[in-house]
């Protein structure tokens, strides 16, 4: 057990501690380094847009703006209370929704964001595994034969050119699902039944495309990883035993070539995240992504900001939860 | 390299579209010299004209002829590719034989900051970077900033190749000849991990290109710069699908797709050509 916390755990956990902490850092130095003052950049920015505004309200609003980007003060000074905010959960108000705080903006676009990722991640990883699997399984197949080369066509084109293609395919050309956002504007939000379905009939579009645009890589994976297994003794052996052909796929064959893929998903989380809220700004879904929109299109600085640094947050977190349910599925690294 | 490519050509069907897809995007970047018009300016030809012979792609409803705008729109993309590759090459290259050849604590603690960086979300981060940069930002400067968040899954697999070449006799042989680090890491054991360079420098530039079409869709990068992302964000500016003007998205999406499964059937070509077991399948020796 303290071989498993040592040898296993705590690297872990660092490495968490260590991705927020480089992550956060990060979004500290930025702003600092940009040649632009962002506090000038975001008064002059509002007033360019045409809002008018007291001269009282932009010194009130300078001096706003110096607190909460955390100006105050010397650079180790204003990095400690840059943490000492963010600990107590504390990203400032948001500046085209003022005074609403960013805290606030991001939870409720989060359970959105989260169940579209959530829902994809798993669907995409699994059929892609088990797919990969038949593929190599029994080559000779045809519709695998078509599944490999659509999976290699899919692959390499950005998240934003395929959902503008899916989103023209199956809500212009064919119109099968609706154009546009979660549910229809001016649905009051509430858990019915007859909500609930509105939701999932919205989602699918966005879902499908993260699903076909994250199958492609694992089903390619989960192939090359078994190629090499279905000639394993063990696997000869299984068959010449008569077991059913099932049995073998799923006991011997996927089940040795899951651990590599399980990693692989936690490397990917990042990328697919980012994937999502691409995904989002396109079918208008309501979650991270179409808040990024919203925050580039109003000038607001301060949301970024806690957009990136919740993503980075929410993320290496959810890689931390994968590792540590790693164990389940690998013998070897229990048994340490 | 010519006998590989014919090589390639003969026994690979990936290879041969590859090439026929490169080849239409190089002949539509290389006519970008002969252009009758600057494609930054408006209202040259007339406008909305769905596609014809005399306009290959149509027209935009900015009098801009989207064929020719696709021609720049891909040589800027490419550019930007290149640029991105060539940045994010050095610092995997020169973190990944660092981290293989010293080993020990170099190691443990280049390969954490690598695990951060390929754990962690770059798309809220670049986002953040390039929102700063409005207004000042240009292709270089985008390539740069793209370059510094690219090179970490690369820097890995470099040094996983240092790691099993350092155990090899030559490296022994040079050390006791007393060759310095340096020395051994660019002259030993870079040309080894060279041909890998090569095929992540085309994922590498995949990946830039398809991070540009996401920045420029936001309106973050230099919007007046044709790329293939300011093409997307010029028609959905104008809401090209609302006005059935189909064919101010088709272009970019129709050039997109071409460069991006030309640059990846390329890239899975030459890394199953590197690997000396698969091309032996392939050409059957």
């Amino acid at each position: 057990m303290r071989r498993f916390v040592l040898g296993y755990l705590l690297p872990r956990i660092v490495q968490w501690a260590v991705v927020i902490f480089i992550g956060v850092t990060v979004t500290f130095i930025i702003p600092r380094l940009s040649p632009n003052d962002p506090v000038e950049k975001q008064v002059a920015e509002l007033m360019a847009s045409g809002a008018h505004i007291s001269p009282q309200a932009v010194i009130e609003m300078r001096a706003a703006l110096t607190e909460m980007y955390g100006l105050k003060g010397s650079s180790w000074e204003q990095y400690f209370g840059f943490w000492g905010r963010l600990f107590r959960g504390d990203m400032g108000p948001s500046l085209s929704t003022f005074p609403t705080p960013v805290t606030a903006l991001i939870v409720r676009a989060m359970p959105w964001t989260l169940g579209l990722l959530l829902t994809a991640v798993l669907i995409s990883w699994a059929l892609g595994n088990v797919l990969g699997a038949f593929a190599s399984y029994y080559p000779k197949s045809r519709i695998m034969g078509v599944i490999d080369v659509l999976s290699q066509a899919v692959r390499p084109i950005p998240y934003y050119v395929m959902a503008l293609v899916m989103l023209i395919m199956f809500a212009y050309v064919v119109r099968i699902f609706p154009f546009s956002g979660a549910y229809p504007p001016g649905t009051h939000v509430e858990f019915t039944p007859q909500f609930i379905l509105t939701v999932l009939k919205h989602s699918a579009l966005p879902a499908l495309s993260l699903v076909i645009l994250g199958m492609g890589g694992w089903f390619l994976g989960m192939k090359s990883l078994t190629s090499n297994i279905i000639s394993e003794d063990y696997v000869v052996y299984a068959e010449t035993a008569g077991l059913r052909e099932n049995n073998i796929l799923f006991n011997y064959i996927i089940r040795n070539a899951l651990l590599p893929q399980i990693t692989g998903l936690a490397l990917q989380l990042g990328s697919i995240f980012s994937g999502a809220l691409i995904m989002e700004v396109v079918f208008g879904y309501p979650g991270m992504g179409t808040l990024t929109l919203q925050a580039v299109m109003g000038n607001d600085y301060s949301l970024i900001m806690g957009i990136a640094i919740f993503s980075i947050i929410g993320v290496a977190t959810s890689v931390l939860i994968l590792d540590l349910i790693y164990p389940l599925f690998d013998p070897r690294v229990r048994h340490q | 390299m010519l006998k590989i490519v014919s090589d390639l050509l003969k026994h690979d069907t990936r290879f041969r579209i590859a090439a026929v897809f490169l080849l239409a995007v190089l002949i539509l970047i290389a006519l970008t010299a002969v252009s009758p018009y600057d494609p930054t300016r408006t209202f040259k030809v007339p406008a909305d004209i769905p596609p014809s012979l005399k306009y290959p792609f149509g027209t935009n409803s900015r009098g801009q002829d989207l064929f020719w705008w696709m021609a720049f729109a891909l040589r800027n993309s490419l550019l930007l590719g290149l640029l991105t590759a060539a940045v994010s090459r050095v610092i995997a290259i020169l973190v990944g034989l660092t981290a293989g050849y010293r080993g020990g604590l170099v190691d443990r603690v280049l390969m954490s900051v690598n695990d951060s960086f390929v754990v962690m979300p770059v798309l809220p981060v670049l986002i953040l970077l390039s929102f700063l940069l409005r207004g000042q930002m240009n292709i270089p400067l985008l390539a740069l900033i793209l370059g510094l968040c690219g090179w970490p899954g690369d820097a890995r697999l470099i040094r996983a190749q240092v790691l099993s070449l350092k155990e090899r006799s030559f490296t022994r042989t040079a050390v006791y000849s007393g060759s310095t680090p340096l020395n051994i890491s660019l002259n030993e054991h870079l040309p080894f991990v060279l041909p890998v360079v090569f095929a992540t420098t085309i994922a590498n530039m995949l990946w830039s290109i398809g991070m540009e079409v996401t920045l420029s869709v936001l309106g973050l990068s230099n919007v007046s710069l044709p790329t293939i992302g300011t093409a997307i964000y010029w028609a959905n500016q104008h809401q090209a699908l609302v006005a059935g003007i189909w064919w101010w998205l088709a272009a970019p999406i129709i050039c997109a797709m071409v460069l991006f499964l030309g640059l990846y059937l390329l890239f899975s070509s030459v890394n199953e050509y590197i690997d000396p077991r698969t091309r032996l399948r392939l050409m059957g020796g």
